[in-house]
This record gives structure tokens, sequence and C-alpha cells, in this order.
């Protein structure tokens, strides 16, 4: 995974609440067994309405509960491919959130009000290291959990740190596991 | 000194970290549509799937409903490649499966209860965001990318932020007519899509307690669509009537470990809520998430916010037209929250003796290769093919239309599933969500009705029938 630190340029908007991974990357899409090449299917349907415009900068800033709805990462997937590396949204949801974060895509929540100032403007730079938006001359405050943005400012590899838990992991399966229920032999 | 009291989910929790955020996962389910990335990414980086013992496949997504039984007998290329892939994936990591064709197959959120497999107090969780179904009996499960799919087949954990807690009382009972769907689409309505999110639920009080096991189903199913990461509802006499001699359950069952699961009296939660259940009517929803709800005697209503307008216009609804004059093109009862034998029981008792609306065209597609074959012991299918609908094989189906199930444009569709997201059913299709007695009664009457006073009549059975 690439490392996340500063994101800096012109901004992108989709002022729109409640965007669910359907709309984000409809079905249609989800057969291929690839991890790649979802960005030109981007938001498939919306792209067909008339003054549909969405440049792919690096920053996207959007309405509340952006990603609601289907878990598929494919939503993650496209935007990143289409170019976004870092989304500003009043709030985004849980499971959407957590798969951004697995592909080292920034989600960023701020208060409605500072979205909507944002969205006024061109240019923003998010900076990671000091959990801040720059616009406009100022500065706002966000917030991340400090493990993951540990993760993202050096690029690590989720499992790559379960695994150096091992010794834990395989006492907890000696001493506490649950029994059953054992697939293998239904 | 008697220990803090706590919660189901509490109890769930610490019983399953094995480092700080970093949960031990008993049971992980799995799909063809959001596994093929993670195990190429295993495959790349050596990794085995830690275990196998601890995972169960099942092919349910985008597999066509028309009786093929066989994934070299999709005609869809795409799927055919996906169904195939992970068949390919499961027999080299070793992981077991029920695809297409097995009598096991079917939804993975109907066949997780339905083997047993699913449980009190476990951990569990699959790479689809309806998984939280399971936590009806008593378990902590959540829906995960594929990104955390990885992880758990390489590692048998999970990282997770620790929620914050909700529990979500209900007082009253359920009218006649009012089902487990109509108490979480009015409860969705009242929270909103969002008002679960960070959270996981628990859902409790009389109401939740005399629902049946596949009502609560039901209820867990949907708490994605409050936003919520997991619900919960405790384990009981009714849970374990349900578990009792089914494939994987314990014999005997661990009665005292699973009581001891129940929240303590006088745990806090983070957030409380309640609902009155007296006070439900039969819910349908007018626009496209499913907190936009209505109960049936309602009128559509005025566009409050710049979405609701876009709803409005994306479904073809004014505001003011009373729900019981939609008109139906469609009627789909299935999908994972309501496609068991309890949801085909009861929307056959609805339709037994009537016909489908000349207008509309309806089907019925069984959650699991199981469901459908009880189904047609009891004479359902017969019910249901005599009314006039389409009865399928097992799948997701219409609920997302990766198969070839699809509503057309415009068409507006009486749907038992969870989503009516824009173009969730087909693109440009209409989708309201119903209870499966809902969906049965509009697909006879053409449009909405009010179960609760309707009662035409029944033409008699031909002889010979059952
Ligand atoms: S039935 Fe629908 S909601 Fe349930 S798992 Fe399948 S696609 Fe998802």
């Amino acid at each position: 995974m690439d490392r996340v630190d500063k994101i800096r340029g012109p901004i992108s908007v989709l002022n729109r609440s409640d965007v669910d991974t359907d709309q984000i990357i409809p079905k249609q899409f989800l057969k291929r067994v690839e991890r790649t090449g979802f960005g030109e299917f981007l938001f498939y349907d919306w792209a067909k309405e008339p003054g549909w415009d969405l440049d792919p900068n690096e920053i996207l800033v959007t309405g509340r509960n952006f990603g609601c709805g289907s878990s598929r990462e494919h939503a993650p997937w496209a935007l990143q491919d289409y170019g976004f590396k870092a989304l500003v949204a009043p709030s985004f949801a849980d499971i959407f959130y957590s798969n951004c974060t697995k592909i080292g895509m920034l989600p960023v929540p701020l208060p409605e009000e500072e979205v909507h100032a944002l969205m006024a403007v061109a240019e923003a730079e998010i900076d990671l290291e000091d959990e801040v938006v720059r616009f406009a001359g100022r500065e706002v405050p966000f917030e991340i959990d400090p493990d993951l943005r540990h993760r993202l400012l050096n690029g690590l590899d989720d499992i790559g740190i379960t695994l150096q838990s091992g010794e834990a992991l395989e006492r907890y399966e000696a001493e506490r596991e649950r029994a059953g229920p054992v697939t293998t032999s239904l | 000194m008697a220990a803090e009291p706590t919660t189901l989910f509490d109890k769930i929790w610490a019983a399953h970290e094995v480092a700080p955020g970093l949960l031990y996962i008993d049971l992980h389910l799995v799909h063809e549509v959001t596994s093929p990335q993670a195990f190429d990414a295993l495959r790349i980086a050596g990794r085995k799937v830690r275990r196998p013992d601890r995972t169960l496949a099942t092919a349910d997504h985008n597999v066509p409903t028309d009786g093929s039984s066989r994934a070299a007998q999709i005609l869809d290329q795409l799927s055919r490649v996906q169904v195939e892939t992970l068949e390919r994936n499961c027999a080299e990591f070793g992981v077991p499966i029920y695809s297409l064709g097995s009598e096991r197959q079917g939804i993975v959120h109907v066949i997780g209860p339905e083997l047993g497999v699913t449980q009190p107090g476990m951990t569990i969780v699959c790479g689809d965001s309806h998984t939280a179904t399971h936590g009806a009996m008593g378990a902590l499960s959540f829906g995960i990318g594929t990104s955390e799919v990885e992880h758990v087949l390489a590692t048998q954990t999970l990282r997770q932020t620790r929620p914050r807690s909700m529990r979500i009382s209900y007082s009253g009972a359920l009218g006649f007519g009012v089902t487990a769907k109509d108490l979480i689409l009015g409860t969705l309505g009242q929270i909103g899509v969002e008002g679960g999110a960070g959270y996981a639920i628990e859902f409790a009080g009389e109401a939740i307690e005399r629902l049946t096991m596949e009502g609560r189903l039901t209820v867990c199913n949907m708490t994605i669509e409050g936003g919520g990461r997991a619900g919960m509802i405790a384990p009981d006499e009714t849970t374990f009537e349900w578990l009792r001699g089914r494939p994987a359950a314990p014999d005997p069952l661990p009665l005292e470990s699973w009581r001891a699961l129940r929240t303590d009296e006088g745990a806090r939660f983070d957030r409380e809520v309640h609902v009155d259940a007296n006070a439900l009517s039969p819910q349908v929803t007018w626009g496209t998430t499913p907190g936009m709800v209505a109960p049936v005697t309602d009128a559509v209503p005025e566009p409050r916010t710049p979405g609701e307008e876009r709803a409005l216009d994306y479904m073809a609804l004014e505001a003011g037209v009373p729900i019981e004059e939609i008109a139906l093109d469609r009627v789909f009862i299935g999908s994972c929250t309501n496609s068991r034998i309890g949801d085909l029981r009861a929307a056959a008792a609805m339709v037994e003796g009537r016909r489908v609306a000349p207008s509309v065209q309806a089907m019925v597609v069984p959650g699991s290769a199981n469901v459908k074959l009880q189904a047609e012991r009891e004479g359902l299918d017969e019910v249901f093919r005599r009314a006039g609908f389409d009865w399928r094989s097992a799948g997701c189906s219409m609920c997302l239309g990766m198969n070839p199930d699809i509503l057309a444009p415009g068409e507006r569709c009486a749907s038992t599933s969870n989503r009516n997201f824009e173009g969730r059913q087909g693109r440009g299709g209409r989708s309201h969500l119903v209870s499966p007695e809902m969906a049965a009664a509009a697909a006879i009457e053409g449009r909405f009705v009010d179960i609760r006073d309707w009662e035409p009549a029944r033409e008699p059975e031909p002889a010979g029938a059952r």
C-alpha cells in the first residue's frame, strides 16, 4: 500500500447525500475477478445525466453518509482508480470508511458547514501528519484513529501487522478458542 | 463484589479479543463476488487460509435461478467465471463450499442459520453488508470488505475499532398483519438511514421476544440500512428451539453458556431508543433509501430535502398520492431479508385460491435450495404457480439483479428485499420495500393494499390438489 501524507490540489464536488455504493459502482461491474480497471465505470448511471461533471482530481468533496449500503470494496477501488486520493464529507458509512483505509484512500470527516465552505473553493490541502485540511487560508482539523493514521502514514500492510501478533493468536487458539462449528466436517 | 453489568455485545467482544482491537473470528462466510481478489492476494503473498474449518463458501449473488445445477451451465460468461473461480479457490485452499447444484446452496445469510453454523456467542464475518442478519441468534456479526476478507482468510482475525452501543427497545406487540419487516422498516423511518452509524445495536423488548427466529433474522438483516455495524438479539428458547437438531448444532446444546450471554440488568448503552410496536402499521417505502417509508394507510409525503425531491422524481411519484393507489408492474418475494420458509408460507397463505393481477409479473425466489425443497414438500410451489407466480431456484436474484432477474427501466416493483436504491433491482427500476404478506397481496391487486382489511374471495381448490 502506498504511503499517505499530503494530498494537495484542485477539488471535485459531488453535492449529494446518502450516496450508496450501488451508485458508485453498479452491480454489473462486480463480476470482474480483478481488482483494477473499475474507474471507467464510476457513477456509471449518474454520469449519463445531463450536466454531470466530475473531474478526476485528487480530492472529492461530497455529502453526508457517503458510501452507505453494500459493503463492496469495488466502490473504493473505482474511486481510487478514477483518480481520487482523499474524500471529504460530513460523514461516511462505516464499512465504506474502513474499506477506503485498507487501500490507502483517505476519508476525511469534517463538520457539515466546513464541507460546504470547502465546496465553494477551488483547491485544498489535506495533511494527514497534522490532521488538518487547509483551504482559503484556514486550517480545519479532522479526526482519525491514531493507529490507523500511523498505518496510512507508513503504508503498512494490515495482515503483516496482525501476523506480528502471531504468538497471541496461537495462545488464543490454544486456550480460549470457542468449540465448533467445524465447517469441514459438515 | 458483583461484576459490572455488561451487554450481550460486551460479553462476545471480550471473549474474542486476541489483542486490543483484534477480534478472533469463529466463522467466516464467503461468496463469489467479494472473494476472488482476496484469494488472489493470498496466492501472491504465498499465504494460506489459516482456518478452513471455520470458513464456509457458497455461490449466491450472481447465480441464475432457472434451475441450473452446475457452474458450467451459467450462460452469462462473467458470472460463470466468477462462480468457477470461487470453486477453484475453495478447492485450492481447502475451503468447504456449497456451490450451484448443492442441496445446501443458498443465500449466505439464509444457509448459516439454516445449517446451524450460526450460533449464539460467535463472531461471524462475511464480505457482505447484510452479515448482521446472524446477530439475530445472539452472535456478533459484521459485514466486511474484500481487503478484510483477505485479512480474515490469512489470520482468522479482524481489526475493529470498538463500536458504541445502542439498544432499541420495543414495547407492546405487533398487531394483526404487522410483521417483523414492518417493525424494522418503521424503525428505520424513525431513526433514519444514518441513525445507527457507529453502533452495535441490540434489539430488545416484548415485541422482539415474541418474534419467531425467522422474524428476528429479518429485523437484524436490515440493521445496516440504519447504518448500524452489527445488530443483535439475545438468544432465548426460540433460538435454542431453532438450533436443536440442525446439521452443525452441538448436541446437547450448551444452554448454560448461551443463556449467560444475555445483557445484564442495569448494563449501560451509549444510546437508548424506544419504539412503540403497537403503533406500527404495515409499511411501504416510497423513496430511494429504506428510511423513506410510510404506513400503507398514508400518502406519499411532501419532500423535505433535495434528496427526497430527487427520490420522488426517480420514483415518478407525486406527494399526496395515497400509497394504496400506487400500481405495480412486478412483485419479487425473496432475498436474505424475506425468503425463508416462514416467509413463503405467509405469502402463500395470501395468494392461495387467488390470481395475480394481469398487469403484474410476480416471482418467488426461495432463499436456499433447502427452503425450496421444503416449500415443494408442503405444496407451496403449486399454490404460487396456480396463482400465476414464477417459482424459481435459490439465490440473491432480483434483490440486486446481478443475474438475469432484473427490472426493466421504469418498472415498478413491490419487493421483500432490503434496498430500494436507484437502479438496485435493474437500471431505472423503482422498488418499494414491503413484507412478504404485503407483496403477495399487492401481486393479486396490482397495487398496494392494507392487508389488515383485505379479504377477497378465493376460488375453490382444483380437485385432487394437495
Ligand atoms: S439477497 Fe440481496 S442483500 Fe442479501 S446477500 Fe444477496 S444481494 Fe445481498
